[in-house]
């Protein structure tokens, strides 16, 4: 165990790797004896590849042997959602209908990471088509938090989250579609960031809400975000709505935030925030203001619409989406009465579980002829209001920040009975899927709950293609403080090697 | 030919009234391009099933629509043909309905922002049929139901361009219809856009039908489906003319049309109700977020402006203006754009237009329709343009009697070869040495005393029946000109 924990960053493990210091085979080893040692509890990896990981790394040493230069994560292993396609891996999607399901081809997200030299070791768990905050909408187990495992670790990219904080690798790869990155990074204490809509292909990324999706990284650092984003990031001919920009650069400068106006906006520190949250917050910003950025207040005044015109947005889109599982081509099929339309209902019956059953009829009802106006529609105007309000409020401010998350972790079983309930963790991450806007959630504080100590995530928002100042403004924070090197106390299970 | 308005309209057989039918028609097309609208597999008719498919038009998880750029010239190209009017900005929307032929479970079209509005087709009457909109869309695969009790699906087809474009309820007749038709698909195939082959479904017709009383309101339409000829459009119109006249007359309440549609069904010659209004589907259209709008700036339409070739009814006129020709050879010229530039290359090696119009609308024309014969459209013909040139010059010069120019022909389509080389070895040289000729019209003339009285007594037309044995004789090698010339020369001169 000693030699497989602790994982250094992405960034310096391929520092070493080209250094010669260390191979990427040893590199995959260590990894899986992590995961063997602690995913029996965590439940992060729904599918691993060791065969095939194991044979990338060899290839990547024999390259380096061979003088062929190394890739930007040559040597890195790193973890995939269930939902990305890896052409002959699994991508069940946290689904029975997609259960063995193989995809024929590989993600352009994907392959720009093989290119790199990266090893995925295989797909993480999920909810169900990333349609949940929890993870307890998957229909392979729970992923559990590493903080906490008797809480969740967010969702809907439970298993990345959990992959990372946990050591068991240190790069991993989500989606974000109105929270579901940004929210498990809270929950779990380390970094995720959802880019501007339209800097990352979403070809091969499995389509929940397609106007909102948005393939994002989780790290232990935000250089490591930095460094996965400049591998993944720009236009792809295979996926139109990408930005006609390249890969994204980092911004090196990271001395302090002088001359940044940093907005607060009212409606993210509610009332309702408990006395622990509020201190941490508290401190977050008296960090910032310490690190010589201008806090001003701002108001983003549609912000209380943005969970209602998600939930129609969103389940339109996926209503459609998913459509095509209909037991024609791939994945499960019940025969049902005989006929082709009892053949669609039953296979959809049986191979989807209740959330997404119930986010697609939502999504069908809000297209419907009659209701189409006063649900699709009016959610259409409503999200334009709320992408102006952050127009207005970047006329006077360089970032956003403010919570991630009202809470930290919750419990497993908390919100399962209450679906709003679980709808209203995503209140402070929707509005920027909405509006397209990149964001990051980074750890900046804990609090005690129970007898856990819990982390808790600020996010930092920038205006539409503003990712590179959004990465270096919580690059300067994260220097600047110490609560992304905390790490969970988790007891290796006995097997794990010595 | 030209219909007064009294002559409009369908008269009861029955109680001798007349009703005015109202007739729309929804085309969908085929366009004809290299590769699928949304993803780079191969646009093409016939290949085994299944074999030209990808992740996106299999619909995979995760794969993603890319607009062919082909596909949109030519829509556009089809939209300045028709004198439309294309939007600046467009959009591409999604049409929900679960089929086994759909790969996504929606088929990606444009609904309430189609990329082109208005135009038309004058039809040969003068009468002007109006289309309200022309929009570009994927096809969808190919279910095949005749396997028992299993369904094969096909996915070859899922995701072909297809524009459809809906006509003003402008027509009255069946006849107007196909007239309709007709021009349309003169016109696309000019652009270049599209087969238009309805035997390979790359044509595909739907019907809007009403019928009312004259000077009262339209009434009740009825959409016609599984219409799969021209023929059969206009079969199922005029089946569903009568069809709604009888149910009206009949007075019966319960018989009276509803919104509904109809399948045509060919062998029995009817329509049957498949669907009533109330079963319609709700489709679900809402903008694809998979695709940004298309914008099409005005050098883009320039561009495919300039790329237009000359249309039908322009190069009609200029045959007639130009050449000389009647309208009606124009016609048949210009019908389809292959054999009219094959006509024009014909005139410009040879600067003899009406010989030209003559040879390749009577001859030509009928071997092409001969089944016999390896070639059925211009595109196979086993000569080129240049062989006919010279085939002209050789009836023309006289070496070759017209009739002969007929079998080097024939020949040409059945091997290929250059008609002097044919014309040598079938022996067709015409035979203008009279001494041969004088030989066969003297035989001719033995025993034909009735005929040189006749022409004797002024009534040279009579020589004409002798011309046939001599031409018989000579194997058709003879110049029936000169021929006619001896035989007058002989009787003249006397035994």
């Amino acid at each position: 165990m000693s030699r497989a924990l602790p994982i250094q960053d992405a960034c310096a493990q391929a520092a070493a790797f080209r250094r010669g210091e260390s191979s990427a085979e040893q590199n995959v080893r260590d990894a899986f004896d992590r995961i063997d040692a602690l995913d029996g509890s965590l439940n992060a990896f729904a599918v691993l590849e060791r065969e095939r990981a194991l044979a990338l790394a060899a290839a990547i040493d024999r390259d380096r042997a061979n003088g062929i230069a190394a890739g930007a994560l040559a040597g890195v292993p790193v973890a995939l959602k269930a939902n990305m396609c890896w052409e002959g891996v699994e991508a069940h999607c946290g689904s029975r209908i997609l259960a063995g399901y193989r995809p024929p081809y590989t993600a352009t997200f994907v392959r720009r990471l093989l290119d790199a030299g990266a090893i995925p070791l295989g797909m993480t768990n999920m909810d169900e088509f990333a349609m949940g905050s929890s993870g307890e909408n998957s229909a392979f187990g729970i992923a559990r938090n590493p903080w906490d495992k008797s809480r969740t670790p967010g969702g809907s990219s439970s298993g990345s989250a959990a992959a990372v904080a946990s050591g068991m690798v240190a790069l991993a790869l989500g989606s974000d579609t109105g929270g579901s990155v940004r929210q498990p990074a809270a929950f779990c204490g380390i970094a995720g960031f959802k880019p501007t809509y339209g800097r990352v292909s979403r070809y091969g990324l499995i389509a929940f809400g397609s106007s909102l999706d948005q393939v994002s990284p989780f790290a232990r650092s935000v250089r490591d975000i930095e460094l996965a984003m400049h591998v993944i990031s720009g236009v792809d001919s295979f996926d139109s709505t990408t930005a006609q920009l390249p890969p994204l650069e980092a911004d090196p400068s990271d001395a302090d935030l002088k001359g940044l106006r940093i907005g607060l906006p009212r409606e993210y520190f509610p009332n309702g925030l408990s006395d622990s949250v509020r201190a941490v917050l508290e401190a977050a910003k008296q960090k910032l203001a310490a690190l010589g950025a201008e806090l001003v207040e701002v108001s983003l005044p549609h912000t209380p619409y943005a969970i209602p015109t998600y939930y129609v947005v969103a389940t339109a889109e996926a209503s459609s989406n998913l459509a095509r599982y209909d037991g024609i081509r791939y994945g499960k099929r019940v025969e049902g009465d005989g006929t082709l339309q009892g053949m669609f209902a039953a296979t959809r019956a049986a191979g989807f579980g209740a959330e997404v059953q119930r986010r697609i009829l939502l999504g069908t009802y809000v297209l419907s002829s009659g209701y189409y106006d006063a649900w699709y529609n009016r959610a259409l105007r409503v999200r334009r209001l709320l992408r102006q309000d952050f127009d207005l409020a970047f006329e006077k401010v360089d970032l956003i920040v403010g919570p991630t998350t009202p809470t930290p972790a919750f419990r497993i079983g908390e919100k399962t009975s209450d679906p709003v309930a679980m709808y209203l963790s995503d209140v402070m991450t929707a509005p920027t899927s909405l509006a397209g806007l990149p964001g990051i959630s980074i750890p900046c504080g804990f609090v005690e709950e129970s007898g856990a100590s819990l982390p808790l995530g600020m996010q930092i928002i920038g205006p539409a293609l503003g990712d590179t100042r959004v990465l270096r403004a919580a690059r300067v924070f994260e220097a600047a403080t110490d609560h992304h090197a905390r790490r969970p106390d988790l007891k290796p299970l006995e097997h794990a090697r010595a | 030919m030209s219909t007064t308005t009294q002559e409009v309209g369908f008269v009861s057989p029955k109680t001798g009234a007349r009703w005015i039918p109202v007739i729309g028609l929804e085309v969908h097309c085929q366009l004809k391009t290299w590769t699928k609208l949304f993803c780079g597999c191969r646009n093409e008719f016939g290949a085994p099933p299944n074999s030209l498919t990808c992740p996106v038009c299999t619909a995979q998880p995760g794969a993603l629509p890319v607009l062919n750029r082909e596909a949109l010239d030519l829509a556009l190209r089809t939209a300045i043909a028709l004198g439309a009017e294309v939007a600046p900005r467009s959009k591409f929307d999604r049409k929900n309905y679960f089929y086994c032929d759909l790969p996504k479970g929606y088929q990606i079209s444009q609904y309430d922002q189609p990329y082109c509005k208005g135009g038309g087709i004058t039809l040969a009457s003068g009468k002007r049929v109006r289309l309200t909109r022309i929009h570009l869309e994927e096809d969808a695969g190919k279910a095949i139901h005749d396997r028992g009790t299993t369904t094969l699906v096909d996915l070859n087809r899922a995701g072909v361009p297809l524009i459809e474009s809906v006509s003003e309820a402008d027509m009255q007749s069946s006849q107007e219809a196909g007239e309709y038709l007709d021009a349309l698909k003169e016109l696309l195939q000019y652009v270049g856009a599209s087969d238009c082959d309805m035997e390979k479904g790359s044509l595909r017709c739907d019907v809007n039908i009403s019928v009312h009383p004259p000077d009262e309101p339209w009434r009740t339409k009825v959409e016609l489906k599984n219409l799969n000829s021209f023929k059969n459009v206009q079969a199922a119109i005029e089946f569903e003319i009568r069809r709604q006249v009888e149910a009206y007359e009949s007075g019966d309440a319960a018989q009276r049309p509803v919104q509904e549609t109809r399948l045509f069904d060919a062998v029995a010659g009817v329509t049957r109700s498949m669907r009533r209004k109330e079963d319609a589907h709700d489709y679900r259209y809402f903008p694809e977020p998979d695709l940004p709008p298309i914008t099409i700036a005005s050098e883009m339409l320039e561009r495919q402006r300039a790329l237009l070739p000359e249309l039908p009814a322009a190069r009609r006129e200029r045959y007639q203006k130009s050449f000389g020709l009647s309208a009606y050879d124009a016609g048949v010229l210009t019908a389809d754009r292959a054999l009219a530039d094959f006509f024009e290359t014909v005139v410009r090696l040879s600067s003899k237009p009406k010989e030209a119009a003559n040879l390749i609308t009577n001859q030509l024309l009928r071997n092409l329709k001969d089944p016999e014969l390896p070639a059925s459209s211009i595109d196979e013909l086993p000569f080129r343009a240049h062989d006919i040139a010279v085939l002209i010059q050789l009836i023309e010069s006289g070496a070759i009697s017209g009739q002969a120019g007929g079998k080097v022909l024939r020949a040409m389509f059945q091997t290929g070869q250059s008609p002097k080389d044919l014309v040598a070895s079938l022996g067709l040289e015409q035979v203008n040495d009279s001494a041969a000729l004088e030989g066969w019209c003297r035989e001719a003339l033995v025993g034909k005393d009735k005929i040189i009285a006749d022409v004797k007594a002024g009534k040279t037309k009579a020589v004409g029946a002798l011309v046939g044995p001599v031409m018989k004789a000579s194997k058709g090698s003879a110049n029936p000109q000169v021929v006619q010339e001896i035989l007058l020369r002989l009787i003249s001169e006397g035994p």
